[in-house]
């Protein structure tokens, strides 16, 4: 008990140097236009400041139930030197790597389901290609607005969805039933064998399409809307849907990957050590996800994607460069 | 709930999910374990300059603040696979570990393809060909060319 007052209260200390260090990192980035903010220090402190940024929100990512891509696009983009471009390209990366390091061991133990996973990531990550060549092609400071009004969205998302542990689902739907969308796992909380069935299929499917197509344009990965479109939309257990949610994002955030790549969006200096940094982060994350108090990950969580939203929202509009 | 595998777990915890899940899990796994493993060496190659870059590590800071079609222009720098022809340079050597991360779902995708025939699950076997299908589409670089 005294473990967990002690991480809490660590953590609460930890969220003025969080923002202040966001707050030193982006003034530099006020001299200039959007397009073209130089940098006046070495070219090795930036890789090193994105290992350690990422590290960090890898800590947070994991107990906030959240993806690292979703933090990482907004932060990095509203308070790094780096063009919005290799930003969301790196963004992807990040979100694919996470989503690739839990997705293999979710879907031995059962929380992640294939059949669920393969339809859903199917429209998406056709629509993530579509989203990804309309964000590249659009004007950065036109992206920048509308990340902003997204991450805007997250929070507001975050701070009133209700999440329920296992959905009752009354009746498959004649889709989840034909593709015989079900499953079984053991609630590791509880003990308990959870059998599981979804419903309102076409309206998750029209919906991921949807959710793809944000994925590709801001590179934010979408584990975000993943999880409430599964659990609350859907009917899959909260567990299920985590899970589940990982599987799809490792199939959309790849093919979107894909269109950063080949059009050279994708630049190892910036993509990299975000990636090393985020999973050894996610790592700490998951063997501190009994100790830290996850109500207060989450506010921190908030406040960060609040602070980056608005800044994203004024970087865009011109009015805080 | 036919056709379904066990593997070692404790009596009181036990695991039950589909033979293709497993299949798939296994190779995912692989995958993403070279990926990374090919990114941190690469990228150990890369900032300890054991190979010389295409772009100097002292020239990144007035170029990746540029939009991604400026940054091709100034530095010269390839689109699509053509980063394959400089795959012995510092910054392009990185791209391997890069490319197999994003990469790594679509032996998995192809490998569950025949335990969904042999289980007459046919609409599964064809999602699955249809995903791999998105993703090397998206990969040879047909959908973005021209820009």
């Amino acid at each position: 008990m005294r473990e967990v007052f002690r991480v809490t209260a660590s953590i609460r200390y930890l969220r003025l140097p969080l923002l202040g260090m966001l707050m030193a990192l982006a003034m530099p980035a006020q001299a200039t236009d959007l397009a073209a903010v130089t940098s006046t220090l070495p070219w090795w402190f930036w890789p090193l400041a994105l290992f350690v940024t990422c590290f960090f929100i890898g800590i947070v990512a994991v107990p906030a139930g959240i993806g690292g891509g979703t933090l990482f696009v907004p932060i990095i983009g509203g308070f790094f030197p780096f063009h919005l471009d290799f930003v969301r390209g790196a963004g992807l990366m990040v979100a694919l790597a996470s989503a690739l390091a839990a997705g293999p061991m979710l879907l031995r133990g059962g929380l992640s389901s294939l059949r669920l996973a393969l339809p859903l990531a199917l429209l998406a990550s056709m629509s993530s290609i579509a989203g990804a060549v309309l964000g590249l092609a659009m004007p950065a400071s036109l992206v920048q607005i509308a990340l902003g009004v997204i991450i805007l969205g997250i929070v507001a998302l975050m701070l009133a969805s209700k999440k329920s542990e296992f959905p009752v689902v009354a009746q498959p739907d004649r889709l989840s039933s034909v593709l015989q969308i079900h499953g079984v796992f053991i609630d590791g909380a509880s003990g308990r064998t959870i059998n599981w069935q979804v419903h309102r299929t076409p309206m998750g499917l029209v919906l991921f399409l949807l959710i793809g197509v944000m994925a590709g344009m801001f590179g934010i990965g979408a584990g975000w809307a993943n999880v409430p479109a599964l659990n609350l939309l859907m009917g899959a257990p909260l567990k299920v849907s985590a899970g589940t949610s990982g599987l799809v994002l490792s199939l959309v955030d790849s093919s979107a990957a894909w269109v950063y790549l080949n059009r050279g969006a994708v630049l190892p200096m910036i993509a990299v050590p975000s990636v090393i940094g985020m999973m050894l982060g996610a790592h700490i994350g998951a063997r501190l996800l009994n100790v830290l108090k996850g109500s207060v990950i989450r506010k921190l969580v908030i406040a960060l994607l609040l602070f980056a939203g608005i800044r994203a929202f004024l970087k865009g509009s011109g009015i805080w460069v | 709930m036919s056709d379904l595998k066990s593997p070692a777990a404790p009596a009181s915890d036990p695991i039950v999910q589909h033979a293709e899940a497993l299949r798939y899990a296994r190779l995912l796994g692989w995958g993403t374990r070279l990926g990374i493993a090919l990114l941190v060496c690469s990228f150990a190659v890369y900032v300890f300059g054991l190979l010389p870059p295409q772009v100097p590590l002292d020239q990144l800071p007035r170029v990746w603040n540029q939009p991604v079609a400026i940054y091709l222009q100034l530095t010269g720098a390839p689109t699509g696979w053509n980063w394959l022809a400089l795959a012995t340079k510092g910054d392009f050597i990185n791209m391997i570990g890069i490319a197999v991360l994003a990469g790594c779902s679509i032996p998995p995708l192809l490998a569950v393809i025949p335990q969904f025939l042999k289980r007459r699950d046919i609409a599964y076997a064809v999602i699955c060909a249809l995903i791999a299908g998105v993703l090397v589409l998206a990969a040879s670089g047909v959908l973005t060319a021209g820009h």
